[in-house]
C-alpha cells in the first residue's frame, strides 16, 4: 500500500506545525500556486508505521549477509552515525564563518591527513560527493594538467575492459574518447595491448587495483612505466581500496590521481544508494588543479581554500564543501580503527575472501581465475551450471534471497560469463561464511534436481520476480490518484 | 579488534583451509617493491568511549549560533521521526536496489518520492535524486543540450546562486557548451528583461530561471518561460522545494510550463550539517524522460501479478551504456531521499504550506525590523520569498563579525560574489526563527551599526569577504 492510499483529506499532523497568520498578500497572485500539492495527509503514527513497514521489506547489512562484490558492504558502526549527528555538527550552516566551525574543520583536516597517509598522495580534497564525482574530478585534473603543459593532442582515455561503467562514462563527460584495453586469461591487463594503444593521444589510463576481477594487477610497475613514458597520467579508481589498506599505497604504485569511496573503505552507510563520498588525492604535479573547497590549517587555524587560493583549480563540483556528514562518519571510523585497525581491514577482508573462495571451489563452484589469490573479492562463473541445468547467475542470486542471503553482484564484470562477484568483507564471521557456502551448495544441488523450482525463486520475499519488461514498456513512475 | 569477529581458532582454521601459514602469505601476488611499511602518521585506534569524548568535546567547542543565513541551505524544523526512521538499519545499511525483491522498501519509497516531488513541481516525471542542487543544475544543462541536439549555448542569469554557476562551468566546460550570463535589474533584483531582449536568442538551447532567485526575489516566471519557448529554447526551472507549497509550480509557468525542474532538496528534511549530505531533485516533461540522468523507479507486477517496484530505464545509465550513458552518476542520494519522503509525508500539504508561509512572514518581519534601523536599507524592490538583500552603511564583514560575537550569524556578505553590490548581506528567517530571535538580531544590529557610525574603529582593518 502506498502512503497516498492511506491519506484522508483534512487529516494532518498537528504536532508538526503551528498555525499562524503567515500573510502572503504581498506576493502577486499570478506567482502563487493554485491547486493541490499532491502530498499525502496522514497522522504521524500512520507515517511512522508505513515507513517502518517499508524498511522491513529491505535486505540490509544490519539484517543480512550482503556479499555484493565491489560494493564493500561491511558493518557500519553505529558510533559513527551517533557522533556525526551531534546537534552542533548538524546545526552549522555551510556558509557560516570558519571561526564557528574550528573543531569540526579540524576533523575534516585530520581526515585529509589520514587519507594522504594511507594513499601516499601529496594532496587530498574531500569535495567530491561520490565515487563517480571523484572520477570526474580526477579526469578533469588530468585534462587541466595536459592543458597547462600546452599539450592539447591528448584526446583519449584508456580503460581496461573490466572497468566499472563509471570510468568510460566519466571520460566522455570530460570530453575524451575512450579506448578499451583487453584483459589476459589470468585477469591481468594485457600489457602488450596497452603498449600498442598508448601514444601522443593518450591522456591517461583509469585503473582499478585490485581490479574488478578480484585480483591484484601484478604488472603494475610496468603499466605505470608504459603509461608515463607515453606522457599519459595514471588514474586510480579506489573502489577496491579496502583490499590493500596498509599493504600498498596507490602513490607508491605510480598513480598520479586517485579517488576513494569512503562509503566502501571507510564504512559509511550505503543508505539504499547514497550518499557516498569520493575524496580525491593527487601527486604533487597535479596539486594545483585540485577541486575546491579543501581544508587547510595555518598556525592552528582551519579554513576552506577557495579558487582565490587555488587559481588552477578545476573548480567547484557542488554547492558546498562535500558530503560533510559522511566525512564525519569516515573520520570517526578511521580514528576508531587507528593504524593497526587499517592493516587489519585488508588482512581480514582478504582472509575471508580467500577462505570463501576455497570453500566454494570445494563445493564444485568454478572460479573465473582459479590460479589466482582472491583479494577482498573473487568471481565464480556459473557457465557450466547454466550449460548443464539452464540455471543462470540471476537464478542463483534470486534463490539466495530465499536462503536469507543478499545476492553477490551478478553479470559484472561483463567479460566473465554468468558471474557472481563475491565480496564478504572483514566484518563477517566464519560461521556466516560457512552458512553462505551451505546455501550455495544447496542451490547447486537444487539446480540439478529441481531447476524449475529455482526458476521461480524467490518465494519468501515481499514480491517474487518482477516483470522488468513491463516496467520499462508501460512506464508507471508516478502514482496517479484514481479519480484523476 | 574493532569490528572484526574472528577468534584465534577461526583464523587458524581458515588459514589451514586456504593452505597458507599466515595472513601475510595472502598478499604474495603484490610485488615486494610496492609494499608499504606502517602507516606511521595514523594514530592508534580509539575505543568507542574515547572517540565519544573526543567528538563531544569538539562539538561543544564549536558552540551554537542563531542563524540567519539561507543562500541555498535552510534551517527548517525536522520532525524527530524523520531521522529516527531514516537511520533504521534496513534503510541506512542497504544499497542500491539491484535485487528488487530484496529492496522493495527502498524502491517503493523512491516511487513515493518521485510522486511527491512531481506533485510539488507540477511536472510529469522525476528521477530518484542527484547529488545536490548545484550538480543537479549542471546535469540539467547537459540534459537540455542533449535534448535540444542543435544548440549548445545556455542562458544563465546572474540571479542564479553564484556557486551553482561555478559548478555548471566546472562540469560542462569539457563538452563545448557555452554559458552566457544575463545580468539583473539593479532596482528589482530580478532578471533584467531588457538585457534578455537584447540577446541573440537563436543559438540558445535553454534558459535557466531561478525561483526564488539567489537574492530571494521572485522572477516573472510566466513571461520568461514564454519568451524562452517563443525563441525555441527549453526552460530549466531552478526552484526551492519549500517555496513550491506557496508558489506556482514550474509545470504551470507560462503557456507551456518549464521543461525541466531541478533544485536543492536539503530543505526537505536534511540538516544543515556544514553543507551535506543533501540531495538534488530533478523532474521533467514526459517527452524528455529518456534524456534524464540518474536512477528511476517504476511500478510493475511480479510473477503472481502482485504490484512491485524496480529500477527501470536503466539503458540510459553508465553500468549498461558505459561511454554512451546520459551521465556517469552511479547512485542517488538514497538516505536523503528517504528523509525527504518521510518529511513530506509527516508535514503533508498543510504542514509544508505552513512552513513556507511562516518562513515568508518571518523574513518580512526581519527585513522590516532591520531596515527600520538607520544605516540599513533593503536593496531590491521585487517581491521575495524568504530571503532579502540589505545594504549596510558600515563594512559588512565587520558588522557580521560583531554579530557573531553576540552568537548571531547575521547573514551572508555578498561582496565576494557581487562586488558591485557593495556592503550588502543576504538574510533569511525560516519558521525556526522566533519573534525573540528576530528582535534580538535587530537590537544587536542597531547597537553595532550606530556604534560604528558614532565611533568608527580607529584602526579599522579592511578585509573583503
Amino acid at each position: 500500500m502506498l502512503i497516498f492510499e492511506r491519506s484522508q483529506p483534512g487529516r494532518h499532523n498537528g504536532a508538526q506545525f503551528q498555525p499562524g497568520d503567515g500573510d502572503v498578500s504581498d506576493i502577486p497572485a499570478v506567482l502563487l500556486r493554485e491547486g493541490s500539492l499532491g502530498l499525502p495527509e496522514v497522522s504521524e503514527m500512520q507515517a511512522v508505521r508505513h515507513y517502518t513497514q517499508l524498511s522491513q521489506k529491505n535486505f540490509s547489512i544490519d539484517t543480512h549477509f550482503y556479499p555484493l562484490g565491489s560494493c564493500t558492504m561491511k558493518y557500519n558502526p553505529r558510533a559513527c552515525n551517533t557522533l556525526a549527528m551531534l546537534p552542533a555538527f548538524l546545526g552549522r550552516h555551510p556558509l557560516a564563518p570558519a571561526s564557528t566551525g574550528q573543531a569540526f574543520l579540524s576533523c575534516m583536516y585530520e581526515l585529509q591527513e589520514i587519507l594522504k597517509e594511507i594513499t601516499g598522495m601529496h594532496t587530498v580534497s574531500l569535495a567530491p560527493l561520490a565515487g563517480a564525482q571523484g572520477e570526474f574530478a580526477g579526469i578533469a585534473m588530468i585534462r587541466a594538467y595536459h592543458q597547462a603543459q600546452g599539450d592539447d593532442q591528448r584526446t583519449e582515455i584508456l580503460v581496461p575492459d573490466a572497468a566499472h561503467g563509471t570510468n568510460p562514462a566519466t571520460a566522455v563527460m570530460c570530453g575524451y574518447s575512450v579506448k578499451e584495453i583487453p584483459t589476459d586469461a589470468e585477469g591481468d591487463v594485457d600489457v602488450e595491448a596497452l603498449r600498442q594503444a598508448v601514444g601522443p593521444q593518450t591522456a591517461g589510463l583509469m585503473l582499478t587495483n585490485p581490479s574488478t576481477l578480484g585480483v591484484f594487477e601484478r604488472q603494475m610497475q610496468e603499466i605505470a612505466t608504459v603509461l608515463h613514458q607515453a606522457g599519459g597520467l595514471l588514474y586510480y579508481d579506489g573502489a577496491n581500496l579496502n583490499a590493500i589498506l596498509g599493504k600498498v599505497k596507490p602513490g607508491d604504485m605510480g598513480f598520479d590521481v586517485i579517488h576513494m569511496n569512503l562509503h566502501k573503505t571507510f564504512s559509511t552507510p550505503h543508505g539504499g544508494g547514497g550518499p557516498g563520498a569520493g575524496p580525491v588525492g593527487v601527486s604533487e604535479r597535479l596539486a594545483p588543479f585540485i577541486p575546491v573547497p579543501m581544508v587547510t590549517e595555518h598556525y592552528g587555524e582551519y579554513r576552506l581554500l577557495s579558487e582565490v587560493d587555488l587559481p588552477g583549480t578545476i573548480g567547484h563540483l557542488s554547492a558546498n564543501m562535500g558530503n560533510v556528514g559522511v566525512l564525519l562518519r569516515a573520520y570517526v571510523y578511521a580514528r576508531m580503527l587507528g593504524r593497526e585497525g587499517m592493516h587489519r581491514v585488508a588482512d581480514f577482508a582478504t582472509l575471508n575472501a580467500n577462505y570463501l573462495m576455497v570453500r566454494l571451489r570445494e563445493e564444485s563452484f568454478e572460479l573465473a581465475y582459479p590460479t589466482r589469490r582472491a583479494t577482498h573479492e573473487f568471481i565464480v562463473t556459473l557457465k557450466k551450471l547454466k550449460d548443464e541445468t539452464g540455471i543462470t547467475a540471476m537464478d542463483v542470486a534470486k534463490r539466495l534471497l530465499d536462503k536469507g542471503y543478499h545476492a553477490p553482484t551478478t553479470y559484472f564484470p561483463l567479460l566473465v560469463p554468468e558471474c557472481l562477484l563475491i565480496e564478504p568483507t572483514e566484518t563477517e564471521s566464519k560461521e556466516e561464511l560457512d552458512g553462505f557456502v551451505t546455501a550455495m551448495k544447496e542451490i547447486y544441488d537444487e539446480a540439478y534436481s529441481d531447476a524449475d523450482m529455482i526458476k521461480g525463486a524467490p518465494y519468501s520475499t515481499p514480491v517474487r520476480r518482477l516483470d522488468e519488461v513491463k516496467a520499462a514498456r508501460e512506464l508507471d513512475l508516478v502514482w496517479q490518484a484514481p479519480d484523476d | 579488534m574493532p569490528f572484526i569477529p574472528h577468534t584465534e581458532a577461526d583464523i587458524q582454521s581458515m588459514l589451514a583451509k586456504v593452505g597458507v601459514s599466515c595472513v601475510e602469505d595472502l598478499f604474495d601476488e603484490i610485488p615486494g617493491a610496492l609494499r608499504c611499511g606502517g602507516l606511521d602518521k595514523v594514530a592508534d585506534g580509539l575505543s568507542e568511549m574515547e572517540i565519544n569524548r573526543l567528538m563531544l568535546e569538539r562539538a561543544e567547542q564549536d558552540g551554537r549560533f542563531v542563524n540567519f543565513i539561507g543562500a541555498g541551505a535552510y534551517e527548517h524544523h525536522i520532525p524527530a521521526a524523520v531521522w529516527e526512521l531514516t537511520t533504521r538499519g534496513e534503510f541506512y545499511s542497504a544499497y542500491t536496489p539491484y535485487q528488487a525483491e530484496a529492496s522493495q522498501g527502498t524502491l517503493q519509497l523512491i516511487y513515493e518520492f518521485q510522486t511527491m516531488i512531481t506533485g510539488l513541481t507540477g511536472l510529469d516525471v522525476a528521477n530518484a535524486s542527484l547529488y545536490d542542487g548545484a550538480s543537479g543544475l549542471a546535469e540539467a544543462v547537459l540534459m537540455a543540450v542533449r535534448a535540444h541536439k542543435k544548440r549548445r549555448r545556455i542562458l544563465m542569469p546572474t540571479t542564479v546562486h553564484p556557486v551553482y554557476r561555478q559548478v555548471v562551468e566546472s562540469v560542462v566546460t569539457h563538452q563545448d557548451i557555452a554559458i552566457e550570463e544575463i545580468g539583473f535589474d539593479q532596482g528589482a533584483g530580478v532578471i533584467d528583461m531588457e538585457a534578455l531582449e537584447r540577446l541573440d536568442p537563436s543559438g540558445a538551447a535553454a534558459l535557466v530561471i531561478p525561483q526564488p532567485n539567489f537574492f530571494g526575489g521572485l522572477e516573472d516566471v510566466d513571461g520568461l518561460t514564454d519568451w524562452a519557448h517563443a525563441n525555441g529554447m527549453l526552460v530549466i526551472a531552478l526552484v526551492n522545494p519549500t517555496s513550491l507549497a506557496l508558489l506556482k509550480p514550474p509545470g504551470k509557468w507560462g503557456e507551456k510550463g518549464a521543461d525541466i525542474a531541478v533544485g536543492e532538496g536539503q530543505p526537505l528534511g536534511a540538516p544543515l550539517s556544514s553543507g551535506g549530505p543533501y540531495f538534488g531533485f530533478m523532474c521533467c516533461k514526459q517527452k524528455l524522460l529518456r534524456q534524464m540522468p540518474g536512477r528511476i523507479v517504476g511500478r510493475t507486477v511480479d510473477m503472481d501479478g502482485r504490484p512491485g517496484f524496480t529500477l527501470t530505464l536503466q539503458a540510459r545509465e553508465q553500468h549498461i551504456r558505459r561511454s554512451k550513458a546520459t551521465s556517469n552518476i552511479c547512485t542517488n542520494q538514497g538516505l536523503l531521499v528517504t528523509a525527504a519522503t518521510i518529511y513530506m509525508a509527516l508535514l503533508g500539504p498543510q504542514g509544508l504550506a505552513e512552513v513556507a508561509r511562516r518562513s515568508h512572514a518571518n523574513t518580512r518581519e526581519l527585513v522590516s525590523q532591520l531596515s527600520a534601523i538607520k544605516g540599513v536599507e533593503q536593496v531590491f524592490d521585487a517581491p521575495y520569498f524568504h530571503e532579502a538583500v540589505l545594504r549596510l552603511d558600515s563594512l559588512a564583514v565587520d558588522v557580521l563579525r560583531a554579530l557573531e560575537a553576540q552568537g548571531i550569524i547575521g547573514g551572508l556578505g555578498l561582496k565576494r560574489y557581487y562586488p558591485e553590490l557593495g556592503d550588502t548581506i543576504l538574510v533569511c528567517a525560516t519558521e525556526t526563527r522566533t519573534g525573540e530571535d528576530i528582535a534580538r538580531y535587530a537590537k544587536e544590529m542597531e547597537r553595532i551599526i550606530s556604534k560604528r557610525r558614532l565611533d568608527p574603529p580607529c584602526a579599522q582593518k579592511v578585509v573583503d569577504l
